[in-house]
């Protein structure tokens, strides 16, 4: 039998072609843990290629479609090009927040440490046990398709930790600013470890020039020590032709509490993935995502839940509002281990459409082992209710605001499990802020 | 001086004729009851008031202070004063009573141009009407109508009805699924609302409601018109004789 040419896309090319001299410029950080961690991911990329819709994980997001060519990773950080970054008002305002300023995929915070850390990676200084510890863990998600190429091609890791005991007052906001008219790549990594009895609210925001095809590919790790308490909330605000890939990869100790939200509007194809296991009993968890699309966006939830340890609760509650073409994917999967007995488990993913054209696509997967949980999933999609919609009217509501506060309404119910307030308050600014652009 | 008009009106929902020619004329000030059997189209009447889209008007006018009704959307109609307190309210989840009360006042506000209402006038407006009507702050709070026990949405239904000032109220089957203080808390509500300047559509099956609320006028419909109008004391013949007159004579 004749050999099999392999046809590879241009952006996987450019992986290919890309990678030696890329990994030469890195070598000056890390030692051989990052360089091995490179290494191993590209060997992934390598084998696999990018994803198709064939592969299961990426069935209705298929990555090597998507992503046609990898534009160059970003390199060119002036310092016209921060202080513009600076002056940019993120898209998710929450005023009291201690802001960490990431341009182009770059960290260039310049932060007060108070009752936190902050580092960087290429700095190569000593680690923190805790932060060593978290280093050197194996990820169970190593191999996505998104993790590998953010492994491959990251420059630096922020490290942030926040020191055991200490309750966090302000939030920290890790800001993501691009910018730029030509089309780049950025692979920001960030490793956030909350030590024993810890309690932050850690928000990121993402916001870029809209009609450049840039790339993001974030991946923000959670170490959430035992009895740690964790609320964490990112906003999408990607410019409107970019194709970013995001990865939450979080680990929850004993005790610990641990809410996130991903609130999604911008991006033209956007694939947010949460990778979260329960290492400790005894854990409560809450998964939640608000997507508000329009045009022809593409938006992505992919959830892994792992139950790896006994007498743990997860919530999972996702809300996708689509207007004209736009497109919505949740794939929500919950495994629960052998031993993992008296899991507790419920997910739940709602779409609205507000348009005919408009598809929603959901995909709960329960892998249960154990005998003794509770564990469920549900999924609806729907129009807005015409009934209500006539109430509404009849009160003297025109229908345009009739139909935004229904909206508001659908997306609150997962926004109103965010505690703190401002952030809560600043989320909903932001849909409304979607309503009110609505043609 | 006729308020509401209503001339030859026809009105079809897919395909089926409820509406047959009703006439209705009500003048300022006055109350008007709507009594006849199930199917005679007293709801429809409610609903095509109000500007429901699914009902369709083949034939007819409606008129309200010599402005043509049926060239207005619902929201429109509600901003001229045409206010219809619904016989089963709709549950918003999310929506905080209070949210959609100041939504709606500001919305009629705005489209009649005049200043919106101040946090602290709305605070006042809102917390003065609901303690008449025994409303809770708690429930305001909550999403409107949920967790509502039938009693507590038609008591919500009336706030609304106090709080919008409307110069035309239809109160359709106010009275279903109340027992008799609930009712009496929701008839002195409507009682205290009567006014010259505003003129009331009472629709009801039962003559209980209009021990309450004193009727100028009362209709009989029967296959979609008004077959018969009288005093007061048409309500006490049709308790006493019941509706078997009517089915008869419209067949």
């Amino acid at each position: 039998m004749a050999d099999l040419a392999v046809i590879r896309s241009p952006a996987e090319e450019t992986i290919l072609t890309r990678y030696p001299a890329f990994k030469a410029r890195q070598n000056h950080w890390g030692g051989p843990a990052v360089a091995r961690l490179r290494d191993a991911a590209f060997d992934v990329l390598k084998a696999n290629g990018l994803p198709t819709r064939r592969v299961e994980e990426w069935k209705y997001t298929d990555l090597r479609s998507f992503m046609r060519d990898l534009p160059e990773p970003f390199d060119a950080h002036t310092p016209e090009l921060v202080e513009a970054a600076k002056a940019a008002a993120p898209s998710l305002a929450v005023a009291d927040a201690v802001p960490f300023l990431f341009v182009n995929g770059r960290d260039f915070s310049t932060v007060k440490e108070e009752g936190f850390s902050w580092d960087r990676l290429e700095q190569g200084k000593a680690q923190a046990p805790s932060v060593e510890a978290a280093l050197q863990r194996a990820r169970p998600y190593a191999d996505n398709a998104a993790v590998a190429l953010n492994s491959a091609f990251m420059s630096d890791t922020t490290i942030v930790r926040i020191l055991a005991g200490t309750k966090l007052e302000r939030p920290l906001h890790l800001v993501f600013r691009e910018l730029g008219t030509a089309p780049f790549a950025t692979f920001p990594r960030v490793l956030v470890v909350v030590e024993e009895g810890a309690s932050v609210t850690l928000l990121e925001s993402h916001d870029g020039p809209d009609g450049v095809a840039y790339q993001t590919n974030t991946l923000v790790e959670i170490e959430v020590g035992d009895g740690a308490s964790v609320e964490h909330v990112r906003f999408n605000g990607a410019g409107d032709a970019a194709l970013s890939l995001s990865t939450l990869g979080v680990r929850l100790g004993r005790e610990t509490r641990f809410a996130t939200l991903a609130v999604a509007t911008g991006a033209a194809v956007s694939r947010h993935q949460v990778f979260a296991t329960f290492a400790g009993e005894g854990t409560q968890a809450w998964i939640g995502g608000a997507s508000l699309l329009r045009r022809r966006q593409h938006c992505d939830n992919t959830l892994v839940i792992d139950h790896a340890v006994p007498h743990c609760q997860s919530r999972e509650l996702f809300k996708s509002v689509l207007d004209d073409e736009s497109r919505s994917v949740f794939q929500g999967k919950i495994i629960v281990r052998p031993h993992a007995q008296k899991t507790d488990g419920k997910m739940m993913a709602q779409a609205l459409l507000l348009s005919e054209a408009a598809e929603a696509d959901s995909k709960p997967e329960l892998e249960i082992f154990a005998d003794d949980v509770v564990c469920g999933h549900g999924s609806t999609a729907g129009a807005l209710d015409e009934e209500l919609l006539f109430y509404l009217k009849a009160r003297g509501i025109p229908h345009k605001e009739a139909e935004a506060l229904m909206v508001q309404a659908f997306v609150g119910e997962a926004v109103e499990n965010v505690q703190n307030e401002t952030t809560r308050d600043a989320v909903m600014d932001a849909v409304a802020k979607w309503l009110e652009a609505r043609a | 001086m006729p308020m509401l008009e209503i001339k030859n009106l026809h009105v079809e929902i897919e395909g089926k004729k409820i509406l047959n020619g009703l006439d209705l004329t009500v003048n300022k000030g006055q109350v008007h009851a709507i009594m006849g059997p199930n199917g005679s189209g007293k709801s429809t009447l409610a609903y095509v008031l109000a500007g429901k889209e699914e009902y369709e008007v083949t034939e007819g006018e409606i008129w309200l202070d010599g402005e043509n009704l049926l060239e207005m959307e619902a929201d429109e109609r509600a901003a001229k004063g045409v206010f219809l307190a619904f016989q089963y309210p709709m549950e918003i989840p999310g929506v905080a009573t209070m949210t959609f009360l100041r939504t709606a006042i500001n919305a009629q506000r705005k489209r009649r141009g005049e200043p919106e209402l101040t946090t602290p006038q709305f605070m006042k407006a809102v917390r003065e009407a609901a303690d008449k009507l025994g409303i809770s702050q708690e429930m305001l709070r909550r999403g409107l109508n949920v967790g509502f026990s039938g009693g507590e949405k038609k008591r919500n239904e009336i706030l609304q009805m106090a709080l919008l000032e409307p110069r035309l109220c239809v109160l359709d089957e106010t009275d279903s699924g109340l027992d008799i203080d609930a009712l009496k808390v929701v008839a002195d509500g409507v009682n205290r609302l009567r006014s010259p300047d505003r003129a009331m559509v009472v629709i009801t099956h039962y003559q209980r409601l209009l021990n309450y609320i004193v009727p100028d006028v009362v209709h009989v419909m029967s296959h979609g018109r008004v077959v018969r109008s009288g005093g007061k004391e048409l309500a006490l013949e049709l308790e006493a004789n019941g509706y078997a007159q009517y089915r008869e004579e419209a067949a």
